[in-house]
């Protein structure tokens, strides 16, 4: 039986290890120096486990279900329930496996570039152990997808949504506070503390004080604030009645964002005076509180988003079972 | 008399149309029942429910025996070969006899290196009829076999599918549906005429004849469906 199950994944399985051998001697063969070349690589660990979840997951009971296959398959000795459970078995850790494998392979690559950018934090959705989860998970969600839905290409789309969304998900709202993150509390630097906003429009925040961000190598800052002794964030008022100046005025800028050497104008000297007195005033009463995972959290967030996506794949597959249980 | 397969009130819904309503009927062990029916008479709905592709909406459906199921248009994996289509079968089955598997594809003239995806409809048919048969099934289960075939490849696989149960030599029960009156003619002992999602018609066929004083089983259907209201 396993076998069988094998054998309808072996095709794919093969053609894909293939891709990751090609993958790994292209990277190799043109060394390991191209930042370029490390973002794409990153790009591609990202997305793989998508989709395999939408080529392999979406269509393992759905094509079936549409070419009228599963008559046949459901109809043996063997109970439909079992069948399933072991196909995905075998085809959902063909596809843990090759994500894994290809994550392994760029993290090997790029070690040298990772280690002199001290930002592991800044590549961990493409390195290590968390995409061979993910691709576990999106494989299964594929599957339920494809039984939830009975058509081929509608849950192939499903399954990238699907997919996209609950990694976004877990990213912003779960992986930053799956340990809880370290404080430190350190004063508001007046030669280092600048104004202005950031973030994406239209989710921008109004502008405010933007404190530099301290020297935490390897560490994942994950906010930083600025509060009074009793805990309370600055606010706009409390800014414009100690910098009444602030906004308006020149200050700064970039003048060509793509020209190669010096593009930032500084602010004159008369604006960066008035901006350090301001700052040197707030920073009487507030200081900057940065929160963030210390690098020595590294691999057991690894290890927590692996867990978590692979308990998920889980959850999925006696959903699954459920499903195509009922179907009829 | 033993049956194979006792229905009581048996219904089924799609949605909101019944396929199948306030059925009760048997099929005698031993023989070949024929099941027919205009297009849409719910002779597919009441053989999936037979072999557990479905599940009642109503009633029930008892089945006393160890099936074997070739769903219309015999569905096969088209890039999967031959050969390993037997494979399949021997490890999804609980009492595969792969001497007969082997001597039926020998006689049909399948190649088993073939990708099942590249077989005529005859030949597809064949397979499909011989992963079923190899199973060694107390109950045989045929859905509009011949359906999509040209008619010498139907005369073949009629004929196929006679030999099968004789060849079986315990008496498989077999049950197979057909809106073609015809391809039941030469092999059926049992009839059963299904019509709006209801039987109009059950018996042993020299019975049937004989108290309707029907010539031939095509009169005799046709007969009992006029009467069926539209």
């Amino acid at each position: 039986m396993t076998w069988l199950a094998w054998r309808q994944a072996r095709a794919q399985t093969l053609i894909a290890l293939s891709a990751v051998l090609v993958v790994a001697i292209v990277a190799f063969a043109d060394g390991r120096t191209s930042t370029m070349l490390r973002m794409w690589l990153s790009v591609l660990v990202i997305v793989v486990p998508g989709l395999l979840g939408a080529f392999w997951g979406a269509p393992l009971v759905a094509a079936e279900l549409e070419s009228g296959s599963f008559r046949l398959a459901w109809t043996q000795d063997v109970s439909r329930v079992r069948w399933l459970a072991l196909r995905l078995t075998v085809s959902g850790l063909a596809a843990t496996a090759v994500a894994g494998l290809l994550s392994w392979v760029v993290t090997w690559w790029a070690g040298p570039l990772d280690h002199a950018g001290l930002d592991q934090f800044g590549s961990f959705d493409s390195r290590d152990i968390g995409p061979a989860g993910y691709a576990a998970f999106a494989f299964v969600l594929g599957v339920l997808c494809g039984v939830l839905l009975r058509r081929t290409v509608p849950a192939m789309a499903a399954t990238l949504v699907g997919f996209t969304a609950a990694r976004v998900a877990f990213r912003l709202l779960a992986r930053p506070v799956l340990l809880p993150p370290v404080s430190a509390a350190l004063p508001l630097d007046p030669a280092t503390t600048g104004y202005g906003s950031s973030g994406f429009l239209p989710i921008a925040p109004p502008p405010g004080l933007q404190p530099a961000a301290p020297s935490l190598p390897d560490a994942w800052v994950t906010s930083i604030g600025i509060v009074n002794g009793k805990g309370d964030g600055l606010t706009g008022s409390v800014l414009t009645a100690n910098c009444p100046d602030i906004g308006h005025g020149g200050g700064g800028g970039i003048v060509n964002p793509l020209a190669n050497g010096s593009s930032h104008v500084p602010a004159s000297q008369g604006v960066a005076d008035t901006m350090h007195d301001c700052v040197a005033r707030i920073a009487a009463t507030y200081h900057e509180v940065v929160t963030y995972q210390p690098a020595s959290r590294y691999w057991p967030l690894q290890w927590e988003e692996l867990a978590v996506f692979v308990a998920a794949a889980l959850l999925l597959a006696v959903a699954c079972a459920w499903r195509v249980r009922r179907i009829g | 008399m033993d049956n194979a397969i006792e229905t009581n009130a048996l219904g089924k819904r799609y949605r909101r149309r019944w396929a199948l309503a306030d059925c009760t009927l048997t099929v005698p062990a031993g023989q070949v029942t024929g099941l027919v029916g205009p297009n849409g008479a719910g002779k597919t709905t009441l053989l999936e429910l037979a072999v557990g592709l479905l599940r009642p909406t109503t009633g029930t459906i008892t089945v006393r025996r160890r099936s074997a199921f070739v769903a219309q248009g015999a569905p096969v994996y088209a890039d999967l070969s031959v050969a390993d289509h037997l494979r399949m079968g021997q490890r999804l089955s609980a009492r595969w006899d792969a001497g007969l598997a082997w001597s039926r594809v020998n006689q049909a003239g399948l190649d088993p290196r073939q990708r099942a995806g590249r077989l005529s409809g005859g030949q597809r048919a064949q397979l499909a009829l011989t992963l079923a048969v190899a199973r060694r099934p107390e109950l045989l289960v045929l859905d509009e076999p011949a359906a999509n075939l040209d008619p010498l490849a139907r005369r073949d696989f009629l004929d196929s599918v006679t030999r099968a149960v004789a060849d079986s030599g315990e008496g498989m029960t077999t049950v197979f549906s057909s809106h073609l009156v015809a391809d039941l003619e030469r092999t059926c002992g049992y009839l059963i005429l299904l019509a709006g999602g209801q039987v109009r018609l059950a018996g042993q066929v020299d019975a049937l004849l004989e108290r309707n004083h029907a010539r031939s089983l095509d009169d005799l259907v046709v007969t009992y469906l006029r009467e069926v209201p539209r």
